[in-house]
């Protein structure tokens, strides 16, 4: 039980993917000016990290290692990837057209965000058993959806806020980024 | 054969890229039949917001056929008898700003109305029969027809082609059944992010104009 704790608070705060290992910047910038729209993207990435973590667990252990191709890891988690963010997409555009058409291209581009593959990647080389890969995985698409969600509601404010012209548009939102992370840096060594 | 395989490097990753991607197309071959769509979901969204008046007033045949081309990306302001409720609505199912309603295909009705036939003056020619998209009107060639109110839409077509003028568009009473409480007015401005939404500016504006 500890344990659990231990690892999602490390993956959620501590080594939060986006803030404080600076992956999958890409949607956190690009899904970020509707609250909305950022929750749904948040649950599919969630969704994502998690089934990622746990297939690229067993191709790495039953695949990978008894082949000695240790070296393929990268471009077959890219390929569990791919298919993960397939399948999720499918799932979406059956069960919430809605959410399909304001996530629109930002929904095949999970398969790019780096913070999906970082947790495959990290994973394989943690020695670590199946409910824990999952969990870190887990841990890492909740700690994605925190600060994606926080920053989306700080920017809805951020647009009816009087900025300097200069300031303006993404280069408040890049400041407010930086102040977060510098935030979030502070929850090293809480474990 | 398994040791042979291990033996050879290059078979090795050979063998387990493909066997890898054989599965997940598999997989995925599997799921794009378990969860095919029919149709597009949001046409029937769109299509359920939209009147139903059926009266070709925004230059297609019927709702439905508006409703598939605005989830092709047409103009959502093209219906008047909608009017700004649908437009608005429309708008915030599909996430998009909500334009003014477009004049070119008519004006909204400030009360919903319904045909009317002087029945007196009925010369039973069948031509608003033909005309009503929603087989609102009963009768039969040389005999009288009469409108079925509660099936009526309001939408005016068949006023045009009566050779006898006979059919007039009467407002419905708002009786008790269809009143409904004003909305009382929204503040402008009260909420931050509603303020760069509004097309009115914020009240600090018409001071400014004072002084200018």
């Amino acid at each position: 039980m500890q344990e659990v704790a231990v690892i999602l608070v490390s993956s959620v705060l501590i080594n939060n993917y986006v803030l404080v290992q600076f992956l999958g910047l890409c949607p956190f910038m690009g899904v970020s000016k509707k609250l909305e729209s950022a929750i749904g993207m948040s649950a599919a990435t969630t969704f994502v990290l998690t089934l990622t973590a746990m297939v690229s667990y067993v191709v790495n252990k039953a695949v990978l290692i008894p082949l000695n191709l240790e070296y393929l890891r990268t471009i077959s988690f890219i390929m569990v990837i791919a298919a993960v963010v397939q399948f999720t997409k499918m799932f979406i555009e059956k069960t919430s057209p809605l959410l399909y058409r304001v996530l629109g291209v930002f929904l095949p581009l999970i398969t790019t965000n780096c913070a999906v593959l970082g947790v495959a990647l990290q994973n394989a080389a943690k020695p670590l058993s199946f409910a824990h890969a999952s969990l870190y995985g887990f841990g890492a698409g909740a700690g994605f959806s925190l600060v994606l969600i926080l920053f989306s509601a700080m920017r809805e404010r951020l647009a009816a806020a009087d900025i300097p012209q200069p300031f303006e548009g993404a280069a408040i939102a890049m400041i407010t980024a930086g102040l977060m992370s510098l935030a979030f840096m502070g929850f090293g060594g809480l474990v | 054969m398994l040791d042979f395989i291990i033996q050879q490097p290059i078979i090795a990753a050979l063998v387990a890229l493909a066997g890898l991607g054989v599965i997940f197309g598999a997989l995925l071959g599997f799921a794009a039949e378990k969860f095919k769509l029919e149709g597009d979901p949001v046409i029937d969204q769109i299509d359920e917001l939209l009147p139903q008046t059926q009266c070709g007033q925004c230059g297609f045949p019927g709702c439905r056929p508006y409703a598939e081309s605005i989830a092709a990306g047409d103009a959502i302001n093209k219906c008047p008898p909608g009017g700004q409720s649908t437009i608005n609505s429309i708008a915030s199912l599909l996430d998009v700003p909500a334009p003014e309603l477009d004049q070119e295909h008519g004006q909204e009705a400030e009360v919903k109305s319904v045909a009317y036939i002087r029945e007196d003056e009925c010369i039973g020619c069948t031509k608003c029969i033909q005309a009503c998209p929603v087989d609102a009107i009963l009768g039969a060639a040389k005999l009288m027809h009469t409108v079925i109110v509660d099936e009526c839409t309001g939408c005016d077509l068949c006023v045009e082609p009566c050779p006898v003028d006979c059919i007039d568009m009467i407002p419905v009473d708002t009786g008790i059944k269809q009143w409904q409480w004003p909305t009382p007015p929204l503040p402008n401005g009260l909420i931050a992010t509603d303020r760069i939404n509004s097309t009115e500016p914020p009240q600090g504006g018409s001071s400014h104009e004072d002084a200018a």
